[in-house]
Parts: structure tokens; sequence; C-alpha cells
């Protein structure tokens, strides 16, 4: 089997060379910083903002069993049913559990990271349930069997030529290549489906400790529909979303949408604190939480890193990122991609096989500084990294490392590097650029830089 | 040991060991204003965008808002303004169904349409709304700061009329322009902290997506136009 790092490196290798995919990703990009940066620049302070939100969820994570208990609780006291999954497993046999219960044939999803994080769809199509994404780019990518391609813009590395055939060939559509005829495709087809759909199933943005509510932010009004017209609403949510009180939102919602897709504030922002109540007319009869942990406690015990669970998932680090750029975001091969993804990763599933992810970096720098709760991306990276070697270093780590330390401990040694490395430069051109070179990795697409033709000490002594 | 009692287990004990301060990595932290404790949102707004004292300012800024979201923003002058206004909108896009709930303002704009009404203060069926022309509600609250509607299940007549029909239709009273999303939140507060509403919804413009090559379509799946009455 090929390990994780292995199809990363394959995978990277094709893609940065890829022109057509980086134009499409650098256009989508582009046209995102203009908007985030005007919705940036209509705060009155926007660095007071920032602190004040990461400050906020510093104490909500820093409390996580108060704030938790409080959000449950209130919750169960309006007729939810909160549910708890220590593993992903878990939480698929509560969902599924749910579903043969209502004896549900459809269920109708918007927008969850958290499904992807534990192959929900995978799952429970296998028990024949038939599941529908209602987010206009989660269902493109459905519909082409593949995971999204970035958090918040799950179609971002396709044309709009690419949609269009993908819907005629599997909607029957007959549609153009516009935007908007290929929108309202879908927008048929998923009108249906919330009708007929006995499940509806969402995630959440935030859920508020105070009044025992989730938060949903969205543009498309999917997840509005899901949470309106199915008689059974499950949402699945990770336990770190919590927030403290309600009218936190009022700085966490234009946060999210400014940092999110550069909007002052989404389309829709909505919180759902329960089932039908009585006097209410529509909505499910029945509300389900799942809180899943997945390992996101583990990541709570490292107080190091324990600001990667103030993430609010908008995406702005995978944007501002040269890497995912470059390399896109299913190189990376897990559910969160981009700089957040390559911290996180490596807790969720394991160091040794995900570590490369953080040494995939040129720690610029502007993950961390783009993030709207201020986590420190670029840190976290070079704290995996070191986390990793302590653990359990490789043999061309600990050899390289043996060899300078002998070589730099001897001065008579140290001396004959420079005459050596000029004489094997020279000798170089013999196989560069083949496979028997050893900078290959380097001098494929590069050029070695040139060893000066004498040492700084030599300079020194023969100084005019 | 139930589930819930085992993962607040790993909570307490991951909690044991405090987690530092954040945004202690940046060196201008000592110039940022000091937050007060435990009630950042109180001074949201020194943070979000400025907004006027004054009525007018505040319906400028709401006005901008709305053209900005492609939504559509008309002040009426007095009731039967209002009632002209509507059976333009009526005339021009041919409504031949609407659907709303009981209100003061709803009652009277459904009189004056009509037009067969689907209610959805009452039991009623989704096939039948999703067919209206149009869904006509009140609101809580419309918010100067971003141009947005509030609404909730309770205020708008469920949680299905604000979304479903393809045109959402608002109609707010003047003096329910608030300033901005910290008065938002606190006029929730005041109205249902004794028993909030099982839906409470921002709605910043219509229906809208971006998913395909980050182009604009509105009415994505929610309605395609929102008009706004304040009378």
């Amino acid at each position: 089997m090929i390990s994780p790092s292995q199809k990363f490196n394959d995978q990277s290798e094709v893609l940065t060379h890829d022109l057509r995919h980086r134009a499409i990703v650098q256009t989508a990009l582009r046209k995102y910083e203009v908007v985030r940066g005007k919705s940036r620049g209509a705060f009155q302070d926007y660095p007071s903002a920032r602190q004040a939100a990461a400050e906020t969820k510093w104490e909500a994570l820093n409390h996580l069993d108060k704030y938790l208990a409080e959000f449950a609780d209130k919750l169960e006291a309006r007729g939810t049913k909160v549910h708890w999954a220590t593993t992903g497993e878990q939480a698929r046999e509560i969902i599924l559990g749910i579903i043969r219960e209502k004896k549900a044939r459809t269920i109708v999803k918007s927008k969850a990271m958290t499904s992807e994080e534990i192959h929900l769809n995978g799952a429970l199509e296998q028990e024949g349930f038939e599941v529908v994404e209602s987010d206009l780019g989660e269902f493109i990518v459905q519909l082409r069997k593949e995971a999204p391609y970035h958090i918040v813009f799950p179609a971002m590395h396709l044309t709009r030529g690419e949609i269009k055939e993908l819907f005629n060939r599997e909607l029957k559509a007959n549609s153009s290549d516009s935007p908007e005829d290929l929108t309202m495709v879908a927008r048929r087809v998923l009108r249906q489906k919330y009708i007929q759909a006995d499940i509806g199933f969402t995630g959440a943005n935030f859920a508020i400790a105070e009044t025992g509510m989730i938060s949903i932010t969205e543009n498309e009004g999917n997840a509005r529909l899901t949470a309106a017209l199915p008689k059974t609403m499950v949402t699945l949510l990770g336990i770190e979303k919590v927030l403290p009180r309600l009218d936190d939102l009022a700085l966490f919602l234009p946060l999210l949408a400014t940092s999110g897709t550069g909007q002052a504030l989404t389309c829709y922002n909505t919180m759902y604190g329960g089932p039908r109540q009585p006097g209410e007319f529509d909505g499910p009869e029945e509300y389900h939480v799942v809180l899943l942990d997945n390992r996101r406690t583990e990541l709570l015990a490292d107080p190091e890193q324990r600001d990667a669970l103030h993430c609010i998932r908008c995406g702005a680090c995978l944007n501002v990122c040269p890497i995912f750029r470059n390399i896109g975001g299913h190189t990376y091969g897990t559910t969160y991609s981009g700089p957040i993804g390559s911290v996180i990763t490596p807790h969720l599933r394991g160091l040794q096989d995900w570590k490369h992810l953080s040494f995939s970096s040129s720690l610029c720098g502007a993950c961390s500084e783009t993030c709207p709760v201020k986590i420190d991306l670029a840190h976290h990276l070079l704290q995996n990294r070191r986390n990793a070697s302590e653990e359990k270093a490789s043999f061309l780590w600990k050899t390289g490392f043996k060899i300078f330390s002998f070589i730099f401990n001897r001065p008579a040694l140290y001396k004959l590097i420079g005459p050596l490395g000029r004489i094997g430069q020279k000798l170089h051109p013999i196989v560069k650029g083949t496979k028997l070179d050893p900078a290959y990795s380097w001098t494929k697409t590069r050029e070695a830089p040139k060893i000066a033709p004498q040492t700084f000490k030599e300079y020194w002594r023969n100084r005019p | 040991m139930t589930e819930r009692e085992k993962i607040f287990a790993r909570i307490r004990e991951a909690l044991t060991v405090q987690a530092p301060r954040p945004g202690l990595q940046d060196r201008d932290t000592a110039s940022l204003r000091p937050i007060s404790k435990g009630a950042p949102a109180a001074n949201a707004r020194e943070w979000l965008p400025p907004v006027g004292d004054s009525f007018e300012d505040q319906l400028a800024c709401f006005r901008a808002n709305a053209i900005d979201l492609k939504a559509t923003f008309h002040l009426a002058n007095d009731r039967d303004d209002l009632a002209k206004l509507l059976l333009e909108l009526r005339d021009v896009e041919g409504w031949k169904k609407v659907a709303s709930h009981r209100g003061e303002l709803t009652d009277a704009a459904c009189q004056t349409l009509a037009l067969p009404v689907c209610r959805t203060d009452q039991p009623f069926d989704a096939s039948e709304l999703e067919a209206c022309d149009a869904g006509i509600t009140e609101c809580d609250a419309l918010i100067a700061q971003t141009g947005s509607v509030l609404v909730t299940n309770r205020s708008a007549g469920g949680r299905a009329l604000s979304v479903l029909p393809p045109h959402h239709v608002v109609i707010a009273r003047r003096e329910q322009l608030l300033r901005d999303l910290p008065a938002a939140f606190e006029l929730l507060k005041k109205k249902y902290a004794a028993n909030y509403p099982s839906m409470i919804s921002f709605i910043t413009g219509p229906s809208r997506t971006g998913d395909i090559e980050r182009i604009l379509v509105l009415g994505a799946h929610g309605p395609k136009k929102l008009t706004i009455f304040c009378v």
C-alpha cells in the first residue's frame, strides 16, 4: 500500500505542474481576496474584533466542561435528544439508529464537514439509504463521487463547462454552461428532495451555551429548508463548537462571513433551539443533536496546540496558503486541508502517518496572520515537526545530524568542506539532472547555488 | 459510565493544564484595547462597521446595504401608499396565490391583494406553499448595519414561509429599524429570553451561491427575490 506521504508527494508533483488547475484556483481566490479586503476594511477596528474573538474562543475551550454541559442541558430541556459519540463509528451508528427507527428512505443534507470527517455518506449509502447533498458545491462533488476540494468552496476546482457536462450526463439536464442555468438545474432537482425527504441532516457553525441553540451560517437557504421541511432533523457537530453567549454571535457571524467568503454577513444565519414547539406549525417533530469527540479531547489535552480547536472553519488559511494554492485541496488526502488541516490531522489521525503535511510548508506565516481567531498555525506546524522527530526520528535525520556534529566539532575536517564542495560542484554536471544526482530532488527543477571560489576566512587572510 | 460522562472525564482531565492566553504571539497586542472580561460582544459596536445615530442615517445605511445585496427596499409613506406598492408588485409579477401568516400588517396586505392565501400558521401542505408566488411575512427587526431582516418562526409564520416561495416579501414598521447586530441580539433577549422561538434567522439579501466559478447567482435554494417594505 502507498503511504499517505508518498501519495501526497506524487499528487503534489502532478498538480504543481498543472497550469490549468493553478489558473482556476488563482482566479477564484483573487475574487475572494478583493471582497474580503473590502469587508475587513469596513470594520471600525478589525484587530480588536479579532482579538476579542480569540479570547472568547479561549474562554469557551478552557471551560469546555461547563459550557458544553450548559449547551446540552438547555437543548434537552426544550425537547431535543442529545447524543454523545467518542468515535466517528459511534456517531455513524447513532445516526443510522435514528434513520432505521424512523423507517426513513431519503436523507437531505446541508453542508457539514464533520460528516465528511466520519465518512457518513458512504455508511448511509451502504445501508441502502438515499443521501442528497443540497449545498450546490457539495451536490456537484457528490455527483462526481469526490470529496470536497475546499471546506468552504467544495467545487472550486471545476469550470462551468465541466459542471455542465456533469449535469447533462448525470441528471439528463440539457443545460447551458451559464452558472445561472446550472444553479437552476440543481434548484429544481433538490426542491423535490426537500419535500420528499424523511430526515434533514445539518452541521453547525456554533453551539450557544447560554440559550441551548446551534447556529448555521449559509448563503443558499439549503440549510433553512433542511431544517424546515423533513419530519426529523439531525445535527452533527464537534464538541469544540461552543460559544458562551448568544450575543457573541454579533461578533462571530460577521467575522466568519468576512474570512470565509469575504461577505459582510452571509445570506442566512440561523439559530435552532429545538424541534417544533407548542404553537408552532412547521419544523421537525423530532430533533437530534449528535456531539462528536473523535479525538478532539486529545488535542484539548495539548495546551500548546489547544487553540487549534478555536477554528471556526472559515477556510481563510487555505485561501492564503502558497502550498494550498499550488497543490490543491484533494492532494492533502484529508477532510480538512490547508494549514489548519496540516495542524490538526496529525492529532486526529496519527502523527507519524500525517507529519509530512507539517513539513510541506514554507512557514511564511500568512495563515497565522489571516486567522480570524488568531490560531498560530505556522508555529503549530513547527511544533508538529518537533514532536514528530522527538517521537520517532527518521534514519536520514539522525545520521544527517550525527555527520553534521562530527564535522562541525573538528576544525580540520570542517576546513576540508569548502575545497571538497568546489571539486564536487565541478563534477556535478556529469550526473546533473539524472537520477544518479544526489541532489536530484532539488536540481530537477532548479539550479544548485554556486559555491564561492573561496571561504570568508580565506578571503580575510588574503585581503589586500 | 455513559458516553457523555466519558467525554466529560476526558475534557476535565485535559483542562487540568492551562493553555496560554491567545494573541501573545503578536507584538502589537499591547496596543489593542483591553477586552472587557467575559463579554467581548458588549464592545462589538466599537469594532463592527459604523452606523449613524439618527433614524435617517440608519435608513440610508439600510437602503445602501439592500442595494448591494440585490434586495428591493421601499419606504412607504403610510398604509395607503403600502397598499398601492403591494398592488403594483402583484400586477407586475402576475401573482396568482400568496402565502402568509396572521399579523396586523400581513392581514392588511392579504386583504389588499385579494388573492387566495395559503396560511402557514395552521397545518399546511409543503407542496402547496412551494407553488405560491410569494411568501409575505412580518419580522422582528431590520438591521441597518448589515441590511438584514431578523425573523423568528413566531414572528414570520414558521420556518418555511420565509424561504420556500420564490419571492419573500417582508413588511416592517419604521420603529423596527435597528442600528446594528448587538442591538438585534439585545432585542432578542428582551423579547424572548423566557421562551425563545425554535428558529431565529438573520436574512441578508435573497438566497445566493457562488459555487460555480465564484460567480454570483441569486435564488440558489431559497427566494430569488427579497422585497422589504417599511411603513
